[in-house]
């Protein structure tokens, strides 16, 4: 089978859990060296270490991020809000021996409390072989395709 | 000494210095003929935050915004002035430039081509013969907002010619924001990217939320498990008494502040993680000593403790010491706010700080941190609430009245909000609650005190319930 095709059913699988709130198992398949960053909407080509962003986790504050929307202590996401989830143009190719990097977009639509907003986003992954889903994350980028969170207001679920 | 009117009140404000207790009519937060008087007499009638200078690093630099309902091009001449134009061409109305930032030494219409230079004077013009010979080109230049000016870098616009001096108006407001603009040598700057988010929720929740230290225990749960997870002793941020170190400052004219007065000697991180490393306290406690030497003890302790400025109406700065977040608001109907922030950092931080700096203010703040999203949750659900008001009408605003020195988790900051608010909205005048503080300059601002026999008797009897 194609590169591509394992990473479309790991893509697909990591949907599942989110739209699932599945989140613990999601995380299990994030290494301790991991990144997750979303840049801000307005310089989504932002580095880090000196520009603003709107998500800049290590390992332990995604942890403590996961923790919080599953123990309801996160109050925008208790009740959890309902998550539908579309992966599509999915691209993979490998980095080197280890590494494989993979491209993908992904529509977002989040209902809660009679609102309903759409949170289209590029996805960027570093990706390593192994772990019970096939593939673990060694960095997590998701660019959101809006030039503003307006009218969401917030950026409280996963992407 | 003049005894203060028992009960002061409006439709909308009751304050009520016996019992004691402070209530707001939760009208005003759905009313729209209310958000149209506030549009009158508040945001066309106040100083308005436009941006930042560091914003505009280079001449010809320009941003774009919306400033009190208005839209705005904000740039920097040739000669490095400060320019702030209406977004919107002289001849047909056209909003000029719709990029949020760029650079550029015009500024053109594509409309119908009109080009103007970054001082507002119209440059050129396709076939400007056919105008004739009278036309001229400088009665057509960019429109200008009445009132430009600036302070420590802050800069603000007015919408009306017949206001004080920006400073003026700001009065003790100027020693806080001296505050935040005193901790770079080489000047506080707005680094690149903003958090534009929105709440739907009247824009007067967030001047409330921005300093309101009580709120932070139950809303922010979860940012303090966080902390506590991450090996922070959270009872050197709280204190004892749930308030910590903290008090709140009328600062007269609607601005008010929370805030500490002890620096810890720069080991304090208020509400950030502590410091991962011993080269990152070294630098840190080094910054501190070095505005103790040139400012003096009491100040640097000031600008090391945090505190959180509302400049009435919709400005909010707030430093957790590791972190300052700029944030400003406009309602676009009663129930919904447009919310734009910024962070400020020192442009001479070393790496190290810096990265700090970067990893707290993204913790606590923005709509995917890990505190903000849950406060713009609360500020909806009010508003949810709100739904009920002519069952349900008033809001409770009255901790802290009875004590001399509230704290930061009391609530005088945002009662000098609703005073300043009710005198604008009613003509109503409220006395000051404490001693309105007094611009003082670079000095250890002094504690308010009210002399408990200044206050009017209790009352045997509770005033009627209402």
């Amino acid at each position: 089978m194609s590169l591509r095709h394992d990473v479309e059913d790991f893509l697909y699988h990591d949907a599942d859990l989110l739209d699932r709130w599945e989140l613990r198992e999601w995380f299990a398949a994030f290494t301790p060296d991991c990144r997750y960053q979303i840049p801000a909407t307005d310089l989504p080509d932002g580095d880090p270490t000196t520009d603003l962003f709107l998500v800049r986790d290590d390992w332990f504050l995604l942890s403590q991020r996961v923790d919080a929307l599953m123990d309801g202590s996160a109050w925008t996401e208790s009740p959890h809000s309902t998550t539908h989830r579309i992966v599509a143009n999915v691209r993979a190719r490998e980095i080197d021996d280890v590494r494989i990097a993979v491209n993908a977009n992904v529509l977002v639509h989040r209902s809660s409390l009679n609102r309903l907003d759409a949170y289209p986003a590029h996805l960027s992954l570093t990706l390593v072989r192994g772990g019970a889903a096939g593939f673990e994350i060694t960095e997590r980028i998701a660019t959101v395709a809006l030039e503003q969170l307006r009218p969401h207001g917030r950026l409280s679920i996963l992407l | 000494m003049s005894a203060q009117p028992a009960v002061t009140e409006s439709p909308y404000v009751i304050d009520d210095r016996v019992t004691p207790r402070f209530r707001v009519h939760r009208s005003t937060m759905v009313d729209p003929d209310i958000l149209e008087q506030e549009r009158r007499l508040i945001f066309d009638r106040s100083w308005l935050f436009v941006g930042h200078e560091s914003e505009l690093a280079a001449p010809h630099d320009f941003r774009t915004r919306n400033v009190g309902g208005r839209p705005i091009i904000f740039t920097r001449h040739t000669d490095e002035s400060i320019q702030v134009f209406v977004n919107s061409c002289p001849h047909r109305g056209m909003q000029i430039e719709t990029r949020p930032a760029g650079h550029g030494r015009f500024l053109k219409c594509f409309y119908h081509g009109w080009s103007f230079n970054t001082e507002g004077t119209l440059v050129a013009l396709p076939d400007e013969g056919s105008y004739g010979e009278n036309f001229d080109r400088h009665n057509l230049c960019l429109a200008r907002p009445p009132k430009v000016q600036s302070y420590r870098g802050f800069v603000f616009l007015a919408w009306t010619d017949d206001i004080v001096d920006l400073e003026d108006h700001l009065g003790a407001a100027c020693d806080i924001l001296d505050l935040f603009a005193d901790q770079s040598d080489t000047g506080m700057r707005i680094i690149g990217g903003t958090h534009l988010y929105a709440a739907k929720a009247n824009w007067k929740l967030l001047s409330e939320n921005s300093y309101d230290g009580y709120h932070a225990m139950t809303t922010h749960h979860r940012y303090l498990a966080m902390l506590k997870e991450s090996g922070k002793d959270l009872s050197r941020v709280f204190g004892a008494s749930g308030g910590g170190a903290s008090l709140g400052w009328d600062l007269g004219n609607g601005h008010a502040v929370i805030g500490g007065t002890d620096g810890t000697g720069g080991r304090n991180t208020g509400l950030g993680r502590d410091l991962p490393t011993q080269a990152a306290l070294d630098a840190q406690v080094a910054r501190r000593n070095h505005f103790a030497e040139r400012y003096g003890e009491a100040w640097a302790n000031r600008m090391f403790s945090g505190r959180n400025l509302v400049v009435f109406p919709n400005l909010a700065i707030v430093d957790l010491i590791m972190g300052i977040t700029i944030r400003t608001y406009y309602p676009v109907s009663p129930d919904y706010m447009e919310v734009t922030a910024w962070s400020l950092q020192p442009s001479d931080d070393v790496d190290e700080l810096r990265n700090m700096r970067q990893e707290n203010f993204l913790t606590f703040w923005g709509p995917a941190g890990l505190a903000t999203p849950d406060d713009i949750e609360a500020l909806e659900r009010c508003q949810r609430g709100f739904a009920g008001h002519q069952f349900a009408p008033w809001n409770d605003i009255s901790r802290g009245m009875v004590r001399n020195s509230p704290t930061g988790f009391d609530e005088l900051q945002m009662r000098a909000f609703w005073r300043e608010w009710d005198r604008r909205m009613t003509g109503t005048e409220h006395e000051p609650e404490v001693p309105v503080m007094q611009r003082a300059g670079r000095v250890d601002l002094p504690y308010h005190t009210r002399v408990l026999g200044d206050r009017p008797e209790h009352s045997s009897t509770p005033s009627a319930s209402r």
